[in-house]
């Protein structure tokens, strides 16, 4: 899948504020925060060209890239839905009805765990503890927590995505 | 109304803001420790209070402190773990949300203790809305002198900065923790040598918890030997509880070490007793990594003494009638929940958070997952239970770090104390189908189904 890479001034701009963080001669260290900062500008997903070019502003070779985009679970490798639904599957938010909420907003958009929707803009996925257990069931949806769910508050939080109401970042 | 220390000023309006923490005693301790104190003293307090630190081991923080190499003259760092990942722990991110400059705070006053002049705090890459909190922190404490170049014009220099993770649990332990931050994957390094000698860069550095650092300023301010006077023997101070599952009021509490455990469980200040005041049936006191106790383990030791929420009293009967402080995660379990379902649902957590370094937790791991699953979902044969028990005790010790330990006490205790689930869950399948199997039956009422096949076991 090719990909539009665009690094604009202000990511540029926050690419050198993030890598003035570390000693000059350890641009290396700043490889997790500019993958963040990269990939939100690039619609949640880093391509091969993508990660190279990464690998030239941290002056490493591109291998050492992509080892580190495939061993963390927040970088995606390939273009994902607009609105990703990351609920937490881990126990203490099942213990508060979880699964339950997963399945229903998954019966709601018509699609399994892992799929995106026909028109791009949705997909259900589950992720491990996301330290919000006592505030279950929960679920993150860009930058944020979406806590105590219930089926209403899925409901109004997908209405709100189809209207572009909802910020990511 | 209990003894607070960390959440004292929460609910000052503002107290997120610089203005308002400074103007109720922020920063104070830096003052103290930069202009009174050297920075041997404030290692001296911290060793005096006996603190241990939160992030789950309990180790002592003055000592961890005094094993820093001052003498290579190599740069020292300190770096703050806010990667908190251990399921059913949320009491960082609380602190961090809620009063910022308190570990912007400590991490100054503990930087300069450690003579380090470049720190970092390591938050999860989820919590990315607080790391941005933290973020304006900082900048808040440079613009007002706390940080940068000759701090207070005492000649002290300290740059902190913040960095994410993206997204991996095993990068909460320090040595993976270390690899992050230098731009690579979370692989734990082989001990010794110790992050004290050789951690960042190659450089001496010491890995603290949030909720440790950020009680190093009410040290400063007060004392080692006054916090030494809170809690209960070696347990000093206080402690945040996270609190979750089938309770009326999940949330955080700061509990003063040695508070009993039937106090924190019924307390309306606290947990507030069960939820729909349906029976209990487990409870793990620190985090999932730790053994999980049936209800006469939880309220009372295997000798009959009141069980007290300190690093002692929950370890007393080891992990045979006990468990751990740990994380200071509190999940409460009631009839209703599946402890096979939820050993399942931690052996998978483990299995997809191994790093895969060591054969015993990358294989171990896996092969527990799919076994549990197999029993919870009713396709599980009689020998799996004890296949499980050998599993696990093969994990345990036998791996580079303590995760491969971790994925086996869940599992370990489970089968201990309620090894007739999983004899229930493998002779009636067709009763454990459906996910909910508790809900519609708990397992008091399926009980005598059991009896008369135990012979045969
Ligand atoms: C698999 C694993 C995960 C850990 N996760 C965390 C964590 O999220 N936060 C934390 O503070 N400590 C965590 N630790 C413990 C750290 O390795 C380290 O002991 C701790 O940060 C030291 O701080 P403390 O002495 O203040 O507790 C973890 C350890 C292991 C083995
Ligand atoms: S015990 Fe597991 S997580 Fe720890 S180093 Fe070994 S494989 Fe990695
Ligand atoms: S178990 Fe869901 S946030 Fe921790």
């Amino acid at each position: 899948m090719k990909q539009t890479i665009n690094m604009s001034d202000t990511l540029m701009a926050r690419i050198n504020e993030l890598l003035s963080h570390y000693p000059a001669d350890k641009k290396k260290s700043a490889m997790l925060p500019v993958l963040h900062a990269v990939q939100d500008a690039h619609d949640n997903w880093l391509s091969l060209e993508l990660m190279d070019k990464v690998a030239e502003i941290l002056e490493v070779t591109p291998i050492e890239v992509y080892e580190v985009v495939t061993f963390y679970s927040m970088f995606n490798q390939k273009p994902i839905a607009k609105y990703m639904l990351e609920f937490c599957r881990t126990a203490c938010c099942g213990l508060r009805g979880g699964e339950n909420l997963m399945d229903y907003t998954c019966q709601k958009l018509g699609v399994k765990p892992g799929e995106i929707t026909p028109d791009g803009m949705f997909s259900v996925v589950g992720v491990e503890c996301l330290g919000a257990c006592g505030f279950g069931p929960m679920l993150q949806l860009g930058d944020n927590y979406h806590e105590n769910l219930t089926k209403e508050k899925i409901d109004t939080l997908l209405e709100d995505c189809k209207q572009g109401k909802v910020n990511l970042y | 109304m209990a003894r607070k220390i960390l959440l004292e000023k929460i609910d000052i309006p503002g107290i997120q803001e610089y203005e308002v923490y400074r103007k109720n005693g922020g920063y104070a301790s830096v003052e103290k420790a930069l202009k009174t104190m050297t920075p041997d003293d404030a290692v001296e307090q911290v060793k005096a209070s006996g603190m241990r630190g939160r992030g789950g081991a309990g180790f002592p923080m003055g000592m961890k402190w005094s094993f820093i190499d001052k003498k290579s003259g190599k740069p020292r760092h300190l770096v703050v773990n806010a990667d908190e990942s251990e399921p059913g722990t949320f009491k960082d991110r609380f602190l961090m949300h809620h009063i910022p400059h308190l570990l912007i705070e400590g991490a100054i006053v503990s930087s300069y203790a450690l003579e380090a002049n470049l720190s970092y705090i390591y938050i999860r890459g989820e919590y990315m809305w607080i790391f941005k909190i933290l973020e304006k922190a900082i900048k808040e404490a440079y613009a007002n002198g706390w940080l940068g170049k000759n701090i207070l014009g005492t000649g002290y220099d300290l740059d902190l900065y913040v960095h994410c993770g993206a997204g991996a649990y095993i990068c909460g332990e320090e040595t993976a923790l270390i690899e992050s931050l230098e731009g690579k994957r979370g692989n734990p390094r082989i001990k010794p040598p110790f992050p004290a000698v050789s951690g960042l860069w190659g450089e001496p550095t010491v890995v603290n918890n949030v909720e440790s650092i950020s009680t190093v300023s009410w040290i400063i301010n007060n004392g080692g030997d006054e916090y030494a006077k809170i809690g209960v023997g070696k347990s000093t101070g206080t402690k945040l509880m996270s609190a979750s599952g089938h309770i009326k009021n999940p949330g955080v509490y700061e509990i003063e070490l040695g508070l009993s455990m039937e106090e924190f469980f019924h307390s309306d200040e606290y947990c507030g007793g069960m939820m729909d005041d349906r029976p209990l049936k487990a409870c793990i006191p620190g985090g999932c990594s730790v053994p999980i106790l049936p209800p006469q383990y939880l309220f009372k030791t295997a000798n009959g003494d009141d069980r007290l929420i300190s690093y002692e009293s929950l370890a007393d009967g080891g992990f045979i009638t006990g468990s751990s402080l740990g994380s200071g995660g509190f999940i409460v379990y009631n009839d209703t929940a599946c402890i096979v379902r939820n050993t399942w649902n931690f052996s998978r957590f483990f299995h997809h958070e191994s790093c895969g370094q060591c054969s015993p937790c990358r294989e171990g791991t896996g092969w527990m997952d799919k076994i549990l699953y197999r029993i919870e979902t009713g396709q599980g044969r009689e020998e799996d239970i004890d296949l499980l028990w050998s599993i696990q005790s093969q994990i345990e010790g036998n791996t580079i770090c303590p995760l491969g330990d971790a994925a086996s006490w869940p599992v370990a205790a489970a089968i201990r104390h309620f090894r007739e689930e999983f004899e229930y869950h493998v002779r009636f399948p067709e009763k454990v189908k459906d996910r909910n199997h508790f809900v519609n039956e708990p397992m008091e009422k399926v009980r005598h189904l059991l009896s008369g096949s135990i012979a045969s076991l």
